[in-house]
């Protein structure tokens, strides 16, 4: 049982280890109270999900899908996945620059980090 | 070639080359933003009404883009269904930057305007992208371009807590984004492709499989953050009262239905009912989570002091509506779905402009500051009165010809005791509508405080760039109402279409 349970983790460990960061990346955004510290989560959480993606392209022994002319049938990794990253990781990006703007902009305006003290603060005015 | 076969690209190109030249100019002269905005939304609604006038006479629209056909290349898909919700919302989203010019004005600092008409710009952009397209990861993309767009007009208003709403809005939608990312890849570790309509064909084989599961629920659940069915819609009374006027309307009305539209469109497009009813038995969950977002949303909205805010749960509320149609799964329930996907839009919308128009004038949303309103703005409160109505259901607005499909629908299903809910709905809406319209029509406005109202002299009617869309909203509920078999020859097919027959 619990052998079987280990070559289950062995066989996919690529998949568990997306899958215990996306899990951290949650915590972070939900339990942590510092708002840069929600955003790091999110970004270990995006992270995990552009492993996912890149892990299940990956074939064993495959080359950079080049064409050769020779009609050479090599076996190749499907190079689909990795743009489909590409332009995740710019949504990403993206989406971790409005939130810091935001963020010094509540700074500015409340002088709080901290989630709870920002509530009070926000209910206070 | 012509142009007509080239309107559904169209609609995305001059909508994102407008956006880059609404930045250009503004730089120059910030004058030019406003009607630059304004001639392409109403050119992108009147190209809508053409490709949904071609696609009623001859079928579906394909359009490759690049003329590489899938599954290689991405492809733009208009049907009856989303050809319906793309007329509707820029309609809404024509209105809006109508009423947005006075709005913005004040409630936008100048140096921010340019910016904002941009973001704006790009909105529509998004989920008109999110509409037509027919490639699921297309479909993130634009979900993303809309999202960010969102979260920033959110927090371009002048009020400081705004950035707070902006904020946590970010956090939750970025989740929902997330989620819906993890689906696709599952989708396509199972298929290998991304096109919606190769999905439907190919996935029918792997029901069985934990992936597709997990893709199921990863999506069902990013997009309902997105829609904020109930349990998970904490970000949308924040979102909704804090942002500027014109934000909150568009908001409201065309994101709020666009990301309810690609929930259709995953459920049944791309699952069909075959998964959702015998694989993944799933709409009884959701009917009853609908029924308790009628409910809640109602009950919550009651509670309410502030006048957004309490328009805010109401949409929680009538989502409760939308969803229940596709808890109930049959053709007539989906048909008074999607009539009331166009009829909650048009209605809220109108609200939304109303309290806007009333924040323009008296620099409040608090309801206990609008106690005698209907004698200084009578023409608003009397949008409200029937954009209103058509929110409890009175013949013979929209609102009601929707719920009464609903309530047909439940009872052809045999589900009478959630028909029962649906009229309850119905009361509770009538109670907060209500306590707007006593309070403005017999409130006391000298009454109470003692005569501490110093800015009743500028307590005046709205100007009419504001008042025309919205008194036009209202006049829709109504004309919807009466002349309600025009539409259906549009929603008829489409329901059709989401149930799997042609």
């Amino acid at each position: 049982m619990i052998e079987s349970f280990f070559e289950l983790f062995l066989s996919r460990y690529n998949y568990w280890m997306a899958i215990i960061l996306m899990l951290i990346g949650l915590y972070a955004l939900i339990a942590k109270q510092n708002l840069v510290k929600k955003i790091i989560g999110l970004n270990i959480f995006q992270t995990a999900i552009y492993l996912f993606y890149i892990s299940f392209a990956e074939v064993r022994g495959g080359t950079a899908p080049i064409y050769t002319a020779e009609g050479v049938h090599a076996l190749y990794v499907n190079p689909l996945p990795h743009v489909l990253i590409l332009t995740a990781i710019v949504v990403g990006v993206s989406v971790t620059a409005v939130a810091l703007s935001l963020i010094v902009r509540i700074y500015e305006e409340y002088g709080v980090l901290d989630e709870d003290e920002l509530m009070q603060a926000v209910r206070g005015r | 070639m012509t142009l007509a076969d080239q309107l559904p690209v169209l609609l995305i190109a001059i909508s994102i080359l407008a956006s880059l030249l609404i930045l250009a100019t503004g730089w120059y002269d910030r004058r030019f933003c406003y009607p630059i905005a304004l001639i392409t939304i109403l050119s992108q609604f009147l190209a809508s009404i053409v490709i949904l006038l071609q696609v009623l006479d001859g079928g579906t629209i394909r359009y490759y883009l690049g003329n590489w056909s899938p599954p290689l290349g991405i492809e733009l898909v208009i049907d009856s269904f989303n050809g319906f919700i793309l007329v509707a919302i820029l309609l809404l989203a024509a209105a809006t930057i109508i009423y947005a010019r006075r709005s913005v004005e004040k409630e936008i600092t100048p140096e921010k305007i340019v910016s904002f008409y941009v973001l704006f710009q790009l909105l529509v952009t998004g989920l008109v992208g999110m509409t037509i397209t027919g490639d699921l990861f297309n479909l993130y993309v634009f979900l993303e371009i809309s999202s960010i767009a969102a979260y920033t007009l959110i927090a371009s208003s002048r009020r400081s807590h705004s950035y707070v709403a902006g904020f946590n809005y970010l956090i939750l939608g970025s989740i929902a984004a997330g989620f819906i990312l993890l689906g696709i890849g599952n989708l396509y570790v199972t298929t290998g492709t991304l096109n919606m309509a190769e999905l439907a064909a190919m996935l029918p084989a792997s029901y069985h499989l934990a992936t597709v599961h997990s893709a199921f629920l990863f999506l069902i659940i990013g997009f309902s953050i997105k829609v904020a069915f109930f349990p998970l819609h904490l970000w949308l009374p924040d979102a909704y009262t804090e942002s500027p006027s014109a934000v909150t309307v568009l908001i409201s009305t065309v994101m709020a239905k666009v990301s309810v539209y690609a929930l259709f469109r995953i459920l049944f497009t791309v699952f069909t009912t075959a998964y959702i009813i015998d694989s993944f038995p799933v709409t009884g969950f959701i009917l009853l989570m609908a029924t308790v977002a009628i409910i809640a949303g109602a009950v919550l909205a009651i509670a309410q002091e502030d006048l957004k805010r309490m328009l805010a749960y109401s949409s929680i509320s009538q989502i409760g509506y939308i969803m229940f149609a596709l808890g109930v799964t049959n053709e007539i329930a989906l048909e008074g779905g999607i009539l009331h996907i166009l009829g909650h839009a048009v209605m809220k919308g109108c609200l939304f402009m109303v309290a806007g128009v009333i924040i323009y004038r008296m620099g409040t949303s608090r309801l206990s500051d609008m106690k005698g309103l209907s004698k200084t703005m009578p023409i608003s409160c009397a949008a409200f009165a029937l954009a209103g109505a058509s929110m409890i259901g009175i013949p013979p607005t929209i609102g009601f010809m929707s719920k009464y499909y609903l309530v047909l629908g439940a009872f052809e299903a045999g589900l009478w005791p959630y028909a029962v809910v649906l009229l309850i709905g119905s009361l509770l809406a009538a109670i907060y509508i209500w306590r707007f319209i006593e309070i403005a029509y017999f409130g006391d406005p000298h009454g109470g405080h003692g005569g501490d109202h110093h800015g009743h002299a500028t307590e005046r009617e709205a100007p009419l760039s504001m008042l025309a869309p919205m008194v036009g909203l209202a006049l829709l509920c109504l004309i919807f109402g009466i002349f309600v078999e025009v539409l259906m020859q549009a929603v008829a097919p489409a329901a059709l279409l989401l149930l799997g027959g042609a």
